[in-house]
């Protein structure tokens, strides 16, 4: 082949190749752009006052999924009509709880090389009350039962030269002082009744009890534990092994969590559980399908958690003694709360 | 072997300076040039794909990441391993480095497209294994070609330039991936199809520019050298050469502290507010693109080992600037400069020393085992500062990987020189000759 005829190939190619990377773009955005429209079979979606603080009865707060105009906004629905319209409030999250007129609200914003994400404090008219930066792409968020504190955890990846190892950075802020704990990693750790230092500890997923101690999962030497931490103190320490993300009964005295279960697909390792904290006796729920979500208490006896859907994912819900069945409670949603 | 070696010597005295052949062989050849094109392009559709991927684990699988951290250091392990398959591979018989190569090429461009149907973390993390074996059996192939194309003289510069157009796609990957999402929000199959056709057309660059022979002063017509035995490329270690060089890559790689834990340093010590941690290595690669041709030139004059010496001194005192009691964001930027610059002294510095002191029938075995053994070092010195780091804290274990990287230093200064009584280290002459001799001298 002489130059001329390697160079007409590779022309060719670069045609050929740009052409279908640009198709593979071209559809991906109409796509994007099909997302901005009603779809016709989803819940009907308008525009309201959305607060935390509801005069009437118990609302369910939620990242919408639904296609529309108000994809990724947080909407409520009243507690007891899930299926309902829902009601939708123009502040866009990727993961969101409240409690006590605060909510805590993680959003990507778009930069001009990349997007940024940050954990915005939002007071009981989802109006903004504090900005902090956050390092990387969010994945759980609570709020303490009195509304004090908030807790959120992002995945931080570096940057593409860290290559494919992700760690987790979970912060803990204070909203009458704005204090802030911007690497849980910092504090004490005691494990097994020993003091426990080591590089690889990678914290995630914290649900308060009060002001003070919180629940969270620890996970170091390929293993995974719940911690009782103490903010005061500065302390972490292990109860229990193979638990992730925890999620603390309003009553305190049980855990929901995702547990590894052995003999399960790998693809596929998380069933969701509850754990007796006076017995540390574990329960297995009705739900059998993996759960990668940190699953919320709806009242005492009952679970909410989100599973894959046809428009990102829905929520389901299980009774917490391991009876019955798993139900779907709504389409189309993601990152639920009650307020009220 | 004698053969080759014999020849070898004829072309380079043919082809130094005042040569019959001017122009002949610039001090960057073409194949470099398209070489280097190659890994631009391969490196943009690479980057592309790990920019995006944690967030499409996380926001389009709903998935969480952390299995795959434990997966890396058993894909670190077998890359390892799959470039000293590549290297000696590609000495195999007739020349083979371009066609291992572009199998490793290949290999890598068809993983593209299949993470558009992997949708769990296995099935992610299997693609992601076959796209590094892939990297793995490139790399040693693709340094031999450079080697091969480039006149003793000026392989610094030619492997700088080679280093600087493989960070400029580093660079440009992440950029091209963020655009796509840019145009279609939530277009991860978009960022995996684009990031395939641009890794095709790095295969097909390599196809169409980077010629199957190179000239090595071997005549094509002649009878093909006998395929190295795997026993011959093991015993390559047994030129001393090669063996002070890939010890003295070793040594210094084991005190070098991988750069996830340097940024991580940066951040505790120095301060680096948290959402700007992720702009650190790009700091680094900035400065490297900028400074690895300059410094490549530079080897050539002043000795590729000298200056591989003096980059290691270069990270000593980015070592010690974080140690040091200086703060804020003027010594943030001096410890990526020094960083970067320790990167442009040493990275391509080290594949120009290693083919000075490899046959060139070798020189893919060469220059996989100085790697491999570069990388390998630097494996076990990062689970080694991650048990010190747990043990002490992160500045104690930096202090002490800064007085080991002075020692390993010091020891490499001695047998670099004790490698080269004539006291000119500069690979293209003196210690070249001298290693064919001994090697001459040895039993086969």
């Amino acid at each position: 082949m002489n130059r001329k005829t390697r160079l007409a190939v590779l022309l060719f190619a670069v045609v050929l190749l740009g052409t279908v990377g640009t198709a593979a773009v071209l559809r991906a955005a109409d796509r994007s752009a099909v997302r901005d429209q009603q779809q016709a079979d989803g819940p009907t979606v308008r525009t309201g006052d959305v607060t935390l603080r509801p005069s009437t009865a118990r609302q369910l707060l939620v990242r919408n999924l639904a296609w529309g105009p108000h994809r990724d906004e947080i909407a409520t629905v009243p507690a007891g009509h899930p299926d309902g319209p829902r009601t939708a409030s123009g502040v866009k999250c990727l993961r969101f709880h409240a409690a006590a007129g605060t909510g805590i609200c993680l959003q990507a914003e778009r930069g001009a090389l990349a997007d940024t994400y940050r954990a915005v404090v939002l007071d009981a008219h989802l109006r903004v009350r504090h900005r902090f930066p956050a390092p990387g792409i969010p994945t759980r968020s609570r709020v303490s039962p009195s509304g004090h504190l908030v807790a959120w955890t992002v995945f931080v990846s570096g940057d593409s030269y860290a290559g494919t190892a992700f760690s987790t950075r979970t912060a803990i802020a204070d909203t009458r002082t704005w204090a802030l704990d911007d690497n849980l990693e910092e504090y004490a750790v005691t494990k097994d009744g020993r003091p426990y230092h080591a590089s690889d500890i990678n914290i995630w997923g914290v649900t308060f009890a009060d002001d003070t101690r919180f629940y969270a999962t620890l996970a170091t030497g390929g293993r995974t534990y719940l911690v009782r931490g103490d903010r005061t103190a500065r302390t972490l320490t292990t109860l229990h092994e193979n638990v992730e993300c925890p999620s603390l009964a309003p009553d305190g005295t049980r855990i929901a969590y995702k547990k590894r279960v052995p003999g399960a697909s790998r693809d596929a390792p998380w069933r969701l559980y509850v754990l007796n904290l006076a017995t540390m006796k574990e329960t297995a729920t009705a739900e059998h399908r993996n759960i990668d979500d940190q699953a919320l208490w709806s009242g005492d006896d009952t679970l909410v958690y989100a599973l894959p859907g046809d428009y990102g994912s829905d929520l389901w819900t299980v009774p917490a003694d391991g009876s019955g069945t798993a139900r779907r409670m709504m389409t189309s949603a993601v990152a639920p709360a009650y307020a009220g | 072997m004698y053969l080759a070696d014999s020849r070898n010597s004829t072309t380079r005295t043919t082809a130094a300076p005042g040569s019959t052949r001017p122009g002949r062989r610039p001090a960057v050849p073409g194949t470099v040039l398209a070489l280097g094109a190659v890994s631009l392009i391969t490196d943009v559709s690479a980057e592309m794909i790990t920019a995006v991927l944690p967030l499409y684990v996380v926001t389009a699988l709903g998935l969480s990441p952390l299995g795959f951290g434990l997966l890396d250091g058993i894909n670190n392990g077998v890359g390892a391993l799959v470039r000293l398959a590549g290297g000696h591979l590609a000495d195999g018989g007739g020349r083979r480095h371009k066609v291992v190569a572009g199998i490793g090429y290949g290999l890598s461009a068809v993983c593209k497209p299949l993470l558009l149907l992997a949708h769990g973390l296995p099935a992610i993390s299997s693609v992601l294994a076959a796209d590094r074996a892939g990297k793995g059996l490139r790399t040693a192939p693709r340094d031999a070609m450079i080697s091969l194309a480039t006149r003793p003289e000026h392989r610094g510069r030619a492997f700088g330039v080679h280093r600087a157009m493989d960070t400029a796609g580093a660079l440009l990957g992440p950029l091209t991936a963020f655009a796509v999402l840019r145009v279609a929000v939530d277009g991860y199959d978009a960022v995996f199809t684009v990031s395939a056709c641009v890794a095709a057309l790095g295969v097909l660059v390599l196809v169409l520019f980077v010629p199957a022979r190179l000239d090595t002063g071997q005549p094509a017509s002649g009878p093909a050298p006998a395929r190295p035995a795997l026993r011959d490329s093991l015993a390559l270690l047994r030129r001393p050469g090669l063996r002070r060089l890939t010890l003295c890559a070793t040594l210094l790689g084991l005190t070098t502290v991988s750069d996830a834990f340097l940024y991580l340093l940066l951040q505790r010590e120095l301060g680096v507010p948290a959402d700007l941690f992720p702009l650190l290595p790009l700091g680094t690669a900035a400065v490297f693109l900028l400074l690895a041709v300059p410094l490549g030139a530079l080897a050539d004059r002043i000795g590729r080992r000298r200056l591989f010496l003096a980059g290691h001194t270069v990270l000593l005192l980015a070592y010690g600037l974080v140690l040091s009691p200086l703060r804020g964001p003027v010594t943030v930027g001096a410890v990526l400069v020094l960083h970067g610059a320790f990167y442009a002294a040493t990275d391509g510095v080290l594949a120009a020393a290693t083919a000075g002191v490899v046959p060139t029938e070798h020189l893919g075995a060469g220059q996989a085992l100085v790697g491999t053994g570069q990388a390998l070092a630097r494996f076990v010195c990062s689970l080694a500062f991650g048990a010190a780091w747990s043990l002490w804290d992160g500045r104690d274990a930096l202090a002490v990987a800064a007085v080991a990287l002075a020692a390993a230093a010091l020891c490499t200064a001695r047998l670099l020189r004790t490698g080269d009584p004539s006291g000119a280290d500069r690979d293209p002459g003196g210690a070249d000759h001298d290693d064919r001799r001994t090697t001459e001298g040895a039993p086969r």
